[in-house]
């Protein structure tokens, strides 16, 4: 976006977003969510430290952002259902 | 099965974007989510270097959805106070501002200005996301790392070189003059939630420590984040607390409080103490405890 | 209106004419007077500005760095020990362009302890990204305050600026000074409107993480912009000439240069010493001159290099740089690189010694000498004990 120094904004300053950023092809392991054992607590939506688990309104059901998710697994092991798994990613 | 209806217990919105760069399991995207949920958009943020101002992302992007501006270790209670004092002549006085600084960079190297800034009476709030050690740099010790921790700069083979414990900076900033203090933990958002709108409410100079883990530096497996921040308050190494008016009140009772080797095995930064260590640090933790009850019981009379 | 005033009382009323929004504030000798003066004025209501106590000098310049982002007019004052203190953060306010205006009251730097005048406090920050202005006089700081912010806020520059006070020897003598009207300054120095600047609706980051694929043409803008700053403070200089009917010369001021057989390049009160001086050995005609070095940054290369048709040129520091000379003399005989002139180091007046008319006439004399008879040595320490009888 930017060729030269002539194209930088005047002073050092962000212009974009990190949702660009495939923060998910760091991770090893994929949190998959069974929706029978969901109980919809939000746990793993509160702790996300990755803002990949999604609820988009009150009463949905949670599901992974895996372009962001980093596979930390901090949802799996919240889950007091045991409702996430944390599955290898194919290599 | 759970038969109450689904719900929030936490505001909804957040304002900060995935994609940041924060090591997978870190405690510190999760407080600054729950810290901004609670604070909204109206907010300003300024960081030191650490963790802080990597998390943040890297050039031209950026990860948080309110302003945020950058500046040297040890500045971020002087920063704070000038980016108040041009909001206010600017007439922005709705406007939160929030330094948000590492334990080094605020019980070391931040201290002087961080005192500073309560004397000058500068309306913020302070957020200290406490990982025990610096570890953007990784992991050596600071004036908040526990006693007998590991880290590369506390050599001492079978010896324990972290003879000290962390510095008590709540109670230090609470006779320095700040007018709101709390401890919060990660692990428990909907109270940390409280906390900072409590804070928000409050005008003058505030200050928050925030119990944030660190997985790579303490060793652990990152899933381990919320769980071993749970513990730190069940076994009552990391109590949690307010100060406001004088008076220090716990904000979480603790009833059956766990042993601390329970804490204490989850991390390998503590797997060279031995039992009698062990021990050790129980009876330490049960001996601040004791103080810390003291002062919360002197408040009452 | 003209007013018997000392140059720190100059310094802080053109911080008032400038209508500073936010001023950090910490004492330090010979600057401290700054600071009262600015409490007094603000305490009056004459004033109408945020002013903030910080515990230190690293902690003035972190809050202005702040303050500024949200667009307000900073100022601050320190010296010496106060201004070492702040070298890192007065790299992070260059390098996030913030165009903080700080008069400096120059001083020496311990230890031992010494409080009195000499430059080596400002000479060591020359290399941190701040445009160095340096004044001959108390109307010269009130007028270069002004030109400073002047120069600093231009989108083009957007560079601090430090503002030199020789300590002691301006800062707390007394001398006239035509204080100007409000209006006056008002047309001649806009608001302060940056752009970008901290926005809530477009959140933005401000000084993150710049990697290695950028920070070189970050750098390059800086030295860029600092470079273009010499044509902006010729011109502040042009436009203050036309609305008070003072100029400065721009970034160096010729006295009596034109013919002359030997030029000495200083900086600052001394300046006044050796105009005097020029002015006497012209009446028993001799050709000498004086280059006032006003702006050391950004480097008036092109006009210390015009000084090579002016025989012998000498410089006089009022610091050193052990282990090389005066940080003016290597700069400038860099600048005459390729010449065949003549050019020689004077170091004195360190420490609060006095510069002299004697002092100023012995190092005229010598340059004349020289000019005839060859260098004789590179560096001279005017004034200094060695038992030779000559000053």
């Amino acid at each position: 976006m930017y060729e030269t120094y002539r194209d930088l904004p005047p002073i050092q300053v962000t212009t974009e977003t990190t949702v660009d950023m495939p923060t998910g092809t760091w991770r090893t392991f994929r949190p998959v969510i069974s929706a029978e054992r969901c109980t919809r607590c939000y746990s793993c939506w509160k702790f996300c430290p990755d803002l990949s688990i999604v609820v988009q309104q009150e009463g949905d059901y949670p599901y992974v952002d895996l372009f962001h998710c980093k596979g930390c697994g901090i949802c799996a092991n919240e889950c007091r259902r045991g409702a996430i798994t944390m599955e290898r990613e194919p290599l | 099965m759970n038969r109450r209806k689904p719900r929030f217990t936490i505001p909804h919105e957040d304002l900060m974007h995935p994609g940041h760069s924060a090591c997978p399991g870190c405690g510190e995207p999760i407080a600054m989510r729950l810290v901004l949920k609670a604070l909204g958009p109206r907010t300003v943020m300024n960081v030191p270097a650490g963790c802080c101002a990597v998390i943040p992302g890297v050039w031209p992007r950026y990860s948080l959805r309110v302003p945020l501006i950058d500046h040297a270790f040890e500045c971020t209670g002087a920063t704070s106070s000038g980016i108040r004092a041009a909001l206010d002549a600017k007439g922005m006085d709705d406007v939160t501002v929030v330094g948000w600084a590492g334990d080094g960079g605020t019980v070391d190297i931040g201290l002087q200005s961080l005192s500073g800034a309560i004397d000058r009476g500068t309306d913020f709030l302070y957020v200290m996301y406490d990982n025990e050690a610096y570890m953007n740099t990784g992991s050596q010790c600071s004036g908040s790392t526990p006693w007998g921790a590991w880290t590369t700069t506390t050599p001492g083979g079978k010896e324990i070189a972290r003879r000290t414990g962390k510095k008590r900076i709540l109670e230090m900033l609470a006779e320095n003059g700040i007018v709101y203090g709390a401890t919060v933990n990660i692990a428990f958002p909907e109270d940390l939630v409280e906390r900072v709108r409590t804070a928000k409410a409050i005008r003058g100079p505030k200050f928050l420590h925030v119990f944030s883990p660190c997985p790579s530096g303490w060793k652990m497996d990152p899933s381990k984040t919320i769980e071993a921040a749970s513990l730190a308050t069940r076994t009552g190494m990391f109590p949690l607390y307010e100060y406001r008016d004088g008076q220090y009140r716990f904000t979480k009772e603790i009833k059956n409080r766990k042993p601390v080797e329970e804490y204490l095995r989850l991390q390998r930064r503590f797997r060279h103490l031995s039992p009698a260590q062990v021990a050790e640090v129980q009876e330490l933790v049960d001996k601040e405890l004791e103080e810390l009850r003291a002062r919360v019981e002197a408040g009452r009379k | 209106m003209i007013d018997a005033i000392t140059a720190n009382q100059a310094a802080a009323l053109a911080a008032k004419l400038a209508r500073i929004e936010v001023a950090a504030v910490y004492p330090i000798t010979p600057q401290t007077t700054i600071s009262e003066k600015l409490a007094e004025m603000v305490s009056s209501g004459e004033m109408d500005a945020r002013f903030m106590l910080v515990e230190s000098e690293h902690s003035a310049m972190s809050a202005l760095i702040g303050a500024s982002y949200v667009g307000a007019r900073t100022f601050t004052a320190t010296s010496s020990h106060g201004l070492a203190l702040m070298h890192e953060v007065l790299m992070w306010a260059s390098g996030v362009r913030r165009p903080i205006v700080m008069p400096v009251a120059a001083r020496a730097i311990g230890g031992p302890w010494n409080i009195w005048g000499e430059h080596m406090d400002v000479i060591a920050e020359r290399d941190v990204g701040w445009m160095q202005f340096y004044c001959e006089n108390n109307q010269e700081v009130l007028d270069t305050v002004l030109m400073a912010y002047k120069v600093a806020e231009d989108p083009s520059v957007m560079l601090p600026a430090m503002v030199v006070i020789d300590g002691f020897i301006l800062t707390h003598t007394v001398d006239a000074v035509d204080v100007p009207e409000q209006g006056q300054v008002d047309g001649y120095l806009p608001a302060f409107r940056p752009d970008p600047v901290l926005n809530m609706d477009e959140p933005r980051r401000f000084g993150g993480l710049v990697m290695p694929d950028w920070w070189t043409e970050f750098r390059y803008r800086i030295a860029a912009d600092m470079e273009g700053a010499k044509i902006r403070i010729r011109e502040a200089d042009r436009e203050f000439g036309r609305i008070f009917g003072r100029s400065y010369g721009g970034l160096v001021e010729n006295y009596r240069t034109e013919d002359a057989d030997a030029v000495l390049v200083v900086a600052g009160s001394a300046a006044g010493t050796a105009k005097e001086v020029v002015d006497r050995l012209r009446g028993e005609g001799l050709k000498v001159g004086v280059a006032r070095l006003r702006v050391f940054r950004p480097f008036p290369s092109e006009e210390i290099a015009e000084l090579s048709s002016r025989g012998v040129v000498g410089v006089f520091d009022r610091s050193y740089t052990f282990g090389d000379g005066g940080a003016m003399f290597n700069e400038v005989r860099s600048a005459m690189h390729g010449s065949d002139n003549i050019v020689k180091n004077y170091v004195g007046g360190l420490g609060g010694r006095d510069v002299t008319a004697a002092h100023m006439e012995w190092i005229f004399r010598n340059m004349l000498d020289i000019a005839d008879n060859g260098l004789d040595r590179k560096i001279e320490w005017v004034g200094l004990r060695d038992g030779s009888g000559r000053w």
